[in-house]
């Protein structure tokens, strides 16, 4: 199967320090992949990277067979067709939740703001077509009927949702979840996981993932990289990451059980 | 323990009380007010100011005190009142004894003449003790009151002042559609007839009670209506302000007009810096230089006199002109400051502004611009034929101005751009994630409020048919962000009523002309730590502002929530 | 400004824009030079009256860098503190002293008299500004304390204005201020040469301080992290409280300094210095007391030297109106540019 992104030798450095080291990574189109690594280890610094936020000091990105979209504006990206959720809910709190999933759908709404003036015909069914996709988002991630609840309201848990459906809004073929289950308590961490799995069945998107949790992580996974210190220490299905000792070194220090089950968070 | 510690706190709100009173009377606020009559021969504004501060102190004091006899509360009252009388009390004497008007320029003898009910140093200041005093038990006895007896009182008192306070002009207008007649009944003088206060007090008074008591039916009532109903009564109301607007020049009368037409100038401009501060969140206090680009292209290109063109150009046919011109500028002027926020790009904006000023006001290019001198005899816009001279004729200039503003400004709030905007404003690196190119919408909002800025000043120019550099500063920015704070910002009921009170009020009482920055300041400051989302706030600036309000809690549908 | 480079052809626009304001700022010069139409006399003049209308603007900046360090705010008002100090003591005390000759038979005790009471008006007014108007507005969105300084500023402006009037109140000639003094083989005058010496005992005074004492200590743990600050044991609002109040005080005697080189005082007086004492502030870099000085510093003379050296040289007409234009300019172009100034402490991007 194609690599819908690979990364090659992309390395950020801020001033003497280097937060990411020559990380290379090839992700499958239609998979679940997932970079974790200790707390540090600068793996939202390569998101950042992927998404434009960041201009990677060396190396390139490579997205959907040949678009290098290293140094990119993050708009540019998002047009691409990568989307991302962030590590703290960055939700527009004060904007109700359709809202959100609207101001999502940006990249694909086309009329001018000229025709917003005069309330074209076109105009008036591109934001009902879009209101209807943002009630079926909604409806998708489980908030069906708290359109209209402004986002700072809504419980920690359907924040998480929000912004996953809003990063979906963009209809991206690769989306980035970065740590998506913080904060969560264990069963709604395995519902998240069934979820992510049904995204990616149903819609038919990769999706690259950040996590702590080492039972999503193991559970959903089919390939997951392992970095420490800005740097890929190791690469493989979950069986093979588990076994790994230098993966386990690099979470527990120096020679001890399994990986699983690591503290969550910050 | 309690009785020191409430004397103190006494003691503390009086003397607080007291040195508000004594700044207003230092500064001369009060004296000034003084000369604005209510009620002939009895009240006049500046008495409503200087006994406000004893009043509201001594009200809160007594609502903090609650349930204590009605005694306590009295004497509470009247203490503050009287404690605040103080430090006026000691200007009295300072007044009689030195010649302190050499250092303080407006303790007048009209203001001591005032404060001593003309009675004198001595017998003044102990009627103002006691004056005082009664004020104070007067709040106190008011804030014991049951809300239904006490809500009709303010009520009336309210409508009262109000009245009152626009004697003056009222008194024209009433006199001019209804003759001398009703006018004497209702004014002597130039203020309210006493016994016609004291009617139109006893009035609204028992208008709100009977609200009160019967209006929750009657809204009922009319909720109930069937949904065709629904339909005429709203066409109904729809059409009689639609009226209202179309023949406010007739109502008004010619001086009232042209008080509306600068206020309406103003919502024009307000409406632009709305959508720059309220709905993208970028301060802007240069905004004056848009209006003064719109004025300056409408003067070259169409003034008569010698710095004019000379190309043949009309108000009309310069206006598109002036405002694409305002436009530009206001694209070019943001391009530099896309990548700041808050008070940098405040003051980058306020730099802009002055710079452009100081340009206009050099020799640089006084060949085009007029330098201090300014452009004259800029022809006033004509319609079909007819010079629109007229404060009523040029009235619908500006109603057309406002309406296509307040139409472009609705559309957009409403829009994917407005959407845009107010994502920016939240979270301006999400918001470029979600494939927003922020250049793009930050030059659309500058360019957008430039826009309804040059249109206000091309407007400003022919009307005024002369423009001189000075008029375009710094305070003209401040005014419009003001009203706009005031009313709201992002709201755009609130541009309106901003403008009403800020620019309106100024218009109609002179008194407040000559305080208005300082009213201005003051207002700023009170609003921001009481109220900020402003009178008529925009629903999403009111929940930004008070985070930690009680929400509203969701219905537990969603599935694994805690 | 990382994502702005990525802007290629706007970047284009700023690089041609630079590149334009420094070339016309050689070509005046060069032009100027070349025409030699001052003496060196006046240009000795104009260079003195630079650095002490420098002077100025640094302890004037002082207040606007402290309170930024801490606060992350831009305290408008602070030119009104500056203002209100010199006025009343204008007012109450110069202009009688003045008058009953005493100012002229005991200058200095006077004009100590002059300046202490100038600093405690202005530390009065600053710290009611600050208990009423911005402590309780701390925790607000970025916007709020900017729009309330603004209103602070007008309020005080105003108020002043309601209570000495609106005409402009000449500050009295002092004999043993007046005149010239020779330096060097060059006349200076005296009301100059103590604005300098003053301005740089008390901008040392004040960086002593700051670095040296346990107060000053506290002032920049504040600065630093207030929290941190707090769980340290240091009282946050005390700190803030001192910093107003040192800001305040150098305000008040950069007020009178002003009062005896320009010898009048109006309620109007502080808002074009407070903007280019502000700039100066940026200028040197906000939140470094240094970075006040040498700003100032830089702006006074620029602003002097500059209409002169290279507007003249470019063909503009009367170039001395345009001085303020000089002043805007350059605080434009430090915000767009190099928003850290010179001494490039990182505060200033802490807004991303």
């Amino acid at each position: 199967m194609e690599a819908i992104l690979s990364t090659r030798n992309v390395t950020k450095r801020f001033g003497g320090l280097i937060a990411v080291n020559s990380f290379e990574i090839d992700v499958k189109e239609n998979s679940i992949s997932s970079v974790i690594g200790p707390n540090g280890a600068g793996k939202t610094t390569f998101f950042n990277c992927i998404t434009g936020f960041y201009t990677p000091t060396e190396g390139e990105i490579i997205f959907d067979g040949n678009e290098h979209i290293e140094g990119l504006r993050p708009d540019q990206v998002t047009l691409k067709g990568i989307s991302r959720t962030y590590q703290n809910i960055r939700l527009f709190s004060n904007m109700t939740a359709i809202e959100n999933i609207l101001v999502g759908m940006h990249r694909h709404l086309k009329t001018h703001w000229i025709e917003s003036i005069y309330k074209s015909k076109r105009f008036i069914k591109e934001e009902e077509d879009a209101l209807e996709e943002a009630i079926r988002l909604l409806n998708f991630v489980g908030l069906k009927g708290l359109g209209d609840h402004s986002a700072r309201n809504l419980p920690y848990g359907a924040q998480r949702r929000l912004e996953i459906a809003r990063a979906l809004a963009s209809k991206p073929k690769l989306l980035l979840l970065d740590e998506p289950t913080a904060g969560m308590n264990p069963n709604e961490s395995i519902e998240l996981m069934h979820f992510i799995r049904q995204l990616r069945d149903e819609v038919g998107i990769t999706i690259l993932l950040i996590e702590h949790d080492m039972k999503v992580v193991m559970g959903i996974s089919e390939e997951i990289w392992v970095m420490d210190f800005g740097q890929k220490i190791a690469e493989g299905t979950p069986l093979e990451i588990q076994r790994n000792p230098k993966v386990i070194e690099a979470y527990l220090g120096s020679g001890a059980a399994s990986g699983l089950n690591l503290e969550q968070g910050e | 323990m309690k009785k020191s510690t409430t004397t103190k706190e006494i003691v503390n709100q009086g003397l607080l009380a007291g040195l508000i009173a004594l700044s207003l009377n230092v500064i001369g606020f009060i004296a000034l007010l003084g000369e604005r009559e209510l009620i002939t021969g009895w009240v006049s504004l500046g008495h409503v100011f200087l006994f406000a501060s004893p009043l509201a102190f001594a009200y809160l004091m007594s609502k903090k005190m609650g349930a204590e006899s009605k005694g306590k509360l009295l004497g509470v009252g009247f203490a503050i009142g009287a404690i605040a009388s103080l430090p006026s009390i000691i200007l009295i004497f300072i007044e009689s004894a030195t010649n302190i008007r050499q250092f303080l320029a407006n303790v007048s003898p009209a203001l001591v003449e005032m404060l001593t009910f003309g009675q004198g140093a001595v017998l003044g200041s102990i009627l103002l003790l006691i004056a005082f005093g009664l004020i104070g038990a007067f709040a106190a006895v008011i804030s014991a009151l049951s809300d239904h007896i006490r809500h009709p009182l303010i009520n009336a008192f309210a409508w009262t002042l109000g009245f009152a306070t626009f004697s003056e002009i009222l008194l024209i207008r009433v006199r001019d559609i209804f003759g001398r007649g009703l006018a004497k009944l209702i004014f002597s003088g130039k203020a309210l007839n006493p016994v016609f206060a004291i009617i139109f007090f006893a009035i609204v008074a028992a208008i709100t009670v009977f609200w009160d008591k019967r209006g929750a039916s009657i809204k009922e009532k009319m909720l109930n209506f069937t949904p065709v109903q629904n339909k005429q009564m709203a066409r109904g109301k729809s059409a009689l302000i639609a009226l209202a607007i179309l023949f406010l020049p007739l109502i008004l009368g010619s001086y009232l007009t042209e008080v509306t037409n600068n206020v309406g100038l103003y919502i024009l401009m307000g409406l632009g810096l709305n959508i720059v501060v309220g709905f993208a969140g970028l301060l802007d206090l240069g905004y004056v230089a848009f209006f003064a680009i719109g004025a300056y292209v409408m003067g070259v290109l169409t003034s008569e006199g010698a710095l004019g063109l000379d190309a043949g150009f009309t108000f009309w046919t310069a206006l598109p002109i002036s405002v694409i011109t305002a436009t530009l500028f206001g694209i070019v002027l943001g391009i530099p400051v896309l990548g700041m926020r808050g008070d940098y790009l405040a003051i980058v904006t306020l730099g802009f502004g002055e710079i452009i000023r100081i340009i206009a006001v050099s020799d640089l290019f006084k060949d085009t611009l007029g330098g201090a001198q300014g452009i004259l005899q800029i022809p006033k816009p004509s319609f079909f034929g007819t010079d629109l001279v007229q404060p009523g004729q040029l009235y619908y200039v500006v109603l057309a101005g406002v309406l296509l503003a307040l139409f472009i400004a609705t559309r957009l709030r409403d829009s994917r751009l407005g959407r845009q905007w107010m994502a920016m404003r939240e979270d301006e690196d999400v918001a470029e994630a979600m494939g927003m190119n922020l250049v793009n919408t930050k030059l659309m909002a500058f360019a957008t409020g430039a826009a309804f800025s040059g249109l206000a000043g091309a407007i400003f120019a022919s009307k005024l048919t002369s423009i001189f550099p000075h008029s375009f500063n710094l305070i003209i920015s401040i005014n419009v962000l003001s009203l706009i704070i005031v009313g709201g910002v992002g709201s755009i009921p609130g541009v309106f009523a901003g403008a009403l009170i800020l620019v309106g009020l100024p218009e109609l009482l002179r008194e407040f002309a000559e305080y208005r920055m300082l009213i201005y300041g003051t207002l700023l400051i009170v609003m921001m730590l009481f109220k900020p989302e402003g009178f008529l706030p925009d629903q999403r600036r009111k929940r930004e502002l008070h985070p930690d309000d009680e929400i509203e809690a969701p219905p537990q549908s969603v599935g694994a929530e805690s | 400004m990382e994502r702005i480079k990525q802007i290629d052809f706007l970047g284009l626009i700023m690089g041609i824009f630079r590149a334009g304001i420094i070339v016309a700022m050689l070509w005046g010069t060069i032009a100027t030079l070349m025409d030699n139409p001052y003496s060196a006399d006046a240009w000795t003049e104009t260079i003195v009256a630079g650095i002490a209308q420098g002077s100025l603007y640094a302890l004037i900046a002082i207040g606007y860098t402290l309170v930024y360090g801490v606060l992350f705010m831009i305290n408008f008002a602070h030119g009104e503190f500056f203002m209100s100090g010199i006025m009343t003591a204008t007012i109450f005390v110069a202009l009688p002293m003045g008058e009953s000759g005493y100012l002229d038979a005991h200058p200095v005790i006077g004009i100590t008299i002059i300046a202490i009471v100038a600093m405690l008006v202005s530390v009065g007014i600053a710290l009611l500004t600050e208990r009423i108007a911005y402590r309780p507005l701390r925790g607000a969105p970025r916007l709020v304390p900017l729009i309330t300084a603004i209103g602070a500023s007008f309020f005080w402006q105003y108020f002043f204005r309601g209570l000495y009037g609106s005409e402009v109140k000449p500050f009295p000639l002092i004999d043993s201020v007046a005149g010239k003094v020779s330096i060097g083989g060059v006349l200076i005058l005296k009301s100059q040469v103590l604005v300098i010496v003053v301005a740089i005992l008390m901008l040392i005074g004040l960086y002593l301080f700051v670095v040296k004492t346990k107060v000053g200590k506290s002032i920049r743990a504040a600065a630093e992290n207030k929290d941190v600050a707090r769980l340290m044991g240091i009282d946050v609002d005390r700190a803030i409280t001192i910093t107003f109040t040192m800001g305040a005080a150098m305000a008040g005697i950069a007020g009178v300094l002003y009062a005896l080189v320009f010898r009048q005082v109006h309620f109007f007086m502080g808002f074009f210095p407070g903007i280019k004492a502000f700039t100066a502030a940026v200028l040197g870099g906000i939140g470094s007391i240094p970075g006040a000085a040498l700003g100032g510093l830089f702006l006074g003379l620029f602003e002097s030297v500059g209409p002169g050296l290279f507007l003249e040289g470019l063909g503009v007409p009367s170039p001395h109106q345009l001085k303020d234009v000089i002043a805007f300019t350059m605080l434009v172009l430090v915000l767009i540019f190099r928003p850290q100034g010179i001494l490039g402490e990182r505060l200033a991007e802490e807004k991303a």
